[in-house]
C-alpha cells in the first residue's frame, strides 16, 4: 500500500480485547480530506464500536488530527463518508455534531485561557441547558477534583496537566456519546500522563466511547481496545491493541524498539 | 487591537468561589443601577450647564443640542462595542451603517421622495435595514479574521458614502437630502430650534433601551458565545457554537444600533449629506470604544460622551480661553485643528499606560493584567514536563 514501514493491512476479526464492544457508532469509509490542494487524508476507512477505546497512532503528518477534525465536522471530506450512529454526517457542521453527541478536545488543549475554569466548563455545555449543566459540572469535578479547587481561576493560569484536564472536562460537559481526544499526553510529565490515561479509562468505563489520537503509542495501546496505524493519510494497519503492541513492525516504527 | 496588550504585571485576583458567585449575583443589579444612575445624571446635566462656569460658555439650548449629538455617538459606540468589544471582530467601516440608517429615514420622510412616513416606526425600519446590510456584508466576509476582516470593513465603510455620493438619482449626490421631517409626537412636531428637550429626551430613551438590550445580551447564551469566539474560534465551534450565525448576529446587532442612530441624526439635522459619514466617524467611534473601555457597556457610553464633549466643547473653549488671556504661542493655536493629533496622542498614551481603557470591564482588566500569572503557569508547566 504505502510501500514503507509496516505494510500489512488486516481488518480485526474480533473487535475488542475486552469483548464489551457493541454496535458501530462511528464509521469512516474511504475518507479523503484536503487542506486546499494538500491531500491530507487519502482514503481513511475505520470504525469505532460503542463502548470501545480506539486509538489512532502514527508519526507527525500521518493525518491523525485531520481524521479527528473530519469526524467532528471542523473539516469536511471531499470524498468518502463519515457515519455517526448510522447517519451520514460528512457535511454536518461541528456545532450540530456536538449536539448529536460527538465532542472533540482539540489538539493543543485550546482552552479559553482568559475565562475561568468554571466558565470554560459552562462553554463546554453550550448545547445543554438548565439543571443538566450543574450535573455535568459535578460529574467533571468528580473526575477531576483538581478543577473543582481551581474553578474560579483563569484557564491560562493552570499548569499544563490541569489545562489538559480542563480540555477533557470541557469536552465531557456536552455529555458526548463519542469523545475525540487529540494528543492528551502532549507536554505532560510521565506521572501526569499515567493519571490522564487512568481518567480516560474511567470515562470509558462510565459508558463514553473514546477515539484517541496519540504520539505516545505505548500508552495509547495499553489503554485502547483496538488501534489503527496511520501513515501519510492512509490506514496501514488495523488490529487489536494487544496485537499491535506485539507487532514487530509497529514496535520498530512507533515504540522505539531497534 | 489585542496585540497591544502587553507587559503589565499587577494581578487583581479573579475572585474565586464565593466572591465570584456574589459578583455574578450582583451583576444584574449593577447593570440596573448603572442605567438608573446614568439616566439621573442625564436629567441633571441640563441644569448643571445653567451654573458657572458652564453657563458662560453657551446657553442651555446650545449645550443640550450638543448633548443630543453626543448621544448619537454614545449609541454608535454602544453598537460598535458589541462587534469589537464583545465578539472581537474589528470593524473599521462602522459609519456605513450609520449612513444607511440616516438615508433610510431621509428617503422616507423628505420632499426629495415626497414621502412623509412617521418617525417612530422608521426608527425600527432604519435599524432593520442597517442590520440587513450588516448581514450582507458579514455573510461573505466573516470567514476572514482579524486584520483581513478589518480591511474588508474599511473598504465597505469607504464604498457606502461614495455610492451615495454618485447615485445622484436616488440620493441627490453631494447636495444631500434636505427638508427631512422632524419626529412628531401627539400631533406635535419636535421643534427644530428653541426647545431642545424633545430631542434630548428621545435620545435619552433610545440610549437607555439600547443599554438594557445590550446588557441582557451580554449575559445571555449569545453573549457567552461571542466571548468564546473572541477567545478561540475553533474551540468555540468544537464546543457547539455556530460561529457563522453568532458572528453575523454581532454584525447585525451592531449595525442596527448604528441604523437607529442614523435615523435619529437625520431627523435631528433635517439634512443628510454623504460627507457626514466619512472614515473619521468610524475612527472616532472606534477610538471612543477603545478609550472608554472595550467590552464594558457603561464605560463605552461614558467614554463616548466625554470624548465627544472634549472634541466639540472643550477644544473650542480652549481656543477662546487662550485668546482671551492672550497667552503668547497658545493663543495662536487652533486646538480644533489638532483634534486628531490629540486623539492620536491620547490613544498612544492609553495603550501604553492603561490599555484596558478608562472604564474597563472587570473581565477585560483581568485579561490585560495577567502576564505574571501566565508566565508563572508556563514555568510550572516546564518544571512538570518530561522530555519525550
Amino acid at each position: 500500500m504505502s510501500g514503507q514501514g509496516v505494510t500489512t493491512t488486516t481488518q480485526p476479526s474480533s473487535t475488542s480485547g475486552n469483548g464489551a464492544a457493541g454496535d458501530v457508532v462511528l464509521e469512516l469509509r474511504d475518507v479523503h480530506t484536503y487542506y486546499g490542494k494538500i491531500h491530507a487524508l487519502q482514503g481513511i476507512t475505520l470504525e469505532v464500536r460503542e463502548g470501545e477505546i480506539v486509538t489512532l497512532i502514527g508519526s507527525n503528518g500521518a493525518g491523525k488530527t485531520t481524521t479527528l477534525k473530519t469526524i467532528s465536522g471542523l473539516l469536511h471530506p471531499r470524498a468518502g463518508t463519515v457515519h455517526f450512529r448510522g447517519r451520514d454526517v460528512s457535511h454536518t457542521p461541528a456545532h450540530k455534531l456536538v449536539r448529536d453527541g460527538i465532542s472533540h478536545a482539540p489538539e493543543g488543549r485550546r482552552i479559553f485561557s482568559r475565562l475561568t475554569v468554571m466558565e470554560n466548563l459552562q462553554m463546554g455545555a453550550y448545547t445543554r441547558t438548565g439543571r443538566e449543566i450543574d450535573e455535568n459540572v459535578e460529574h467533571v469535578f468528580s473526575l477531576f477534583p483538581r478543577l473543582a479547587e481551581r474553578s474560579g481561576q483563569k484557564g491560562g493560569t493552570l499548569s499544563g496537566g490541569e489545562q489538559q484536564m480542563l480540555a477533557i472536562g470541557r469536552a465531557l460537559m456536552a455529555r458526548p456519546k463519542v469523545l475525540l481526544l487529540d494528543e492528551p499526553s502532549l507536554g505532560l510529565s510521565p506521572i501526569l500522563i499515567q493519571q490522564i490515561f487512568g481518567i480516560i479509562r474511567e470515562i470509558n468505563a462510565q459508558g463514553t466511547t473514546v477515539l484517541l489520537v496519540e504520539q505516545n503509542a505505548q500508552q495509547a495501546l495499553e489503554v485502547a481496545d483496538r488501534g489503527y496505524v496511520l501513515q501519510t493519510g492512509r490506514v496501514i494497519l488495523a488490529d487489536t491493541a494487544a496485537n499491535l503492541a506485539a507487532n514487530p513492525d509497529v514496535r520498530r516504527a512507533y515504540l522505539g524498539e531497534i | 487591537m489585542t496585540a497591544a496588550n502587553t507587559k503589565l504585571s499587577r494581578t487583581p485576583a479573579g475572585g474565586p468561589g464565593l466572591r465570584g458567585r456574589l459578583s455574578d449575583l450582583s451583576s444584574r443589579h449593577r447593570s440596573i443601577a448603572v442605567i438608573v444612575g446614568m439616566s439621573l445624571v442625564a436629567l441633571v446635566l441640563p441644569l448643571i450647564v445653567l451654573l458657572p462656569p458652564f453657563s458662560s460658555f453657551s446657553g442651555q439650548t446650545v449645550w443640550m443640542d450638543g448633548f443630543t449629538i453626543a448621544g448619537i455617538y454614545v449609541l454608535l459606540a454602544l453598537g460598535l462595542n458589541v462587534v469589537v468589544g464583545l465578539a472581537g471582530l474589528l470593524d473599521l467601516g462602522y459609519a456605513a451603517f450609520f449612513a444607511i440608517g440616516a438615508y433610510t429615514y431621509a428617503l422616507a420622510a423628505s420632499p426629495f421622495t415626497g414621502w412623509d412616513l412617521p418617525f417612530w416606526p422608521m426608527l425600527l425600519v432604519g435599524a432593520v435595514v442597517a442590520a440587513i446590510f450588516g448581514i450582507l456584508l458579514g455573510a461573505p466576509t466573516l470567514r476572514l479574521r482579524g486584520d483581513y476582516l478589518a480591511i474588508v470593513t474599511l473598504g465597505f465603510g469607504e464604498i457606502v458614502p461614495i455610492v451615495i455620493l454618485n447615485s445622484s438619482k436616488y440620493t441627490d449626490g453631494p447636495n444631500g437630502i434636505g427638508g427631512i421631517s422632524p419626529p412628531t409626537l401627539l400631533d406635535t412636531r419636535f421643534p427644530t430650534t428653541g426647545n431642545p428637550w424633545p430631542f434630548y429626551l428621545t435620545m435619552l430613551v433610545l440610549i437607555i433601551l439600547s443599554m438594557i438590550f445590550i446588557y441582557r445580551l451580554q449575559d445571555s447564551r449569545l453573549g457567552r458565545a461571542w466571548m468564546a469566539i473572541r477567545e478561540d474560534e475553533l474551540a468555540a465551534a468544537a464546543n457547539g457554537v455556530n460561529t457563522v450565525v453568532t458572528k453575523l448576529l454581532a454584525f447585525a446587532i451592531g449595525a442596527s444600533t448604528a441604523g437607529l442612530a442614523g435615523v435619529f441624526l437625520a431627523s435631528k439635522l433635517q439634512t443628510v449629506t454623504p460627507n457626514l459619514f466619512r472614515f473619521d466617524v468610524s475612527f472616532t467611534v472606534l477610538a471612543m470604544v477603545v478609550l472608554g473601555g472595550m467590552g464594558n457597556v457603561w464605560g463605552v457610553a461614558v467614554g463616548a460622551f466625554i470624548i465627544f464633549m472634549i472634541q466639540s466643547v472643550f477644544l473650542k473653549q480652549l481656543n477662546i480661553f487662550f485668546n482671551n488671556v492672550q497667552v503668547p504661542i497658545l493663543s495662536d493655536i487652533d486646538f480644533l485643528q489638532y483634534q486628531f493629533l490629540l486623539y492620536g496622542i491620547a490613544l498612544v498614551a492609553m495603550m501604553l499606560l492603561r490599555p484596558e481603557g478608562l472604564f474597563p470591564s472587570r473581565r477585560r482588566r483581568r485579561e490585560l493584567h495577567t502576564e505574571e500569572d501566565e508566565v508563572f503557569a508556563e514555568h510550572g508547566d516546564a518544571m512538570g514536563a518530561a522530555p519525550e
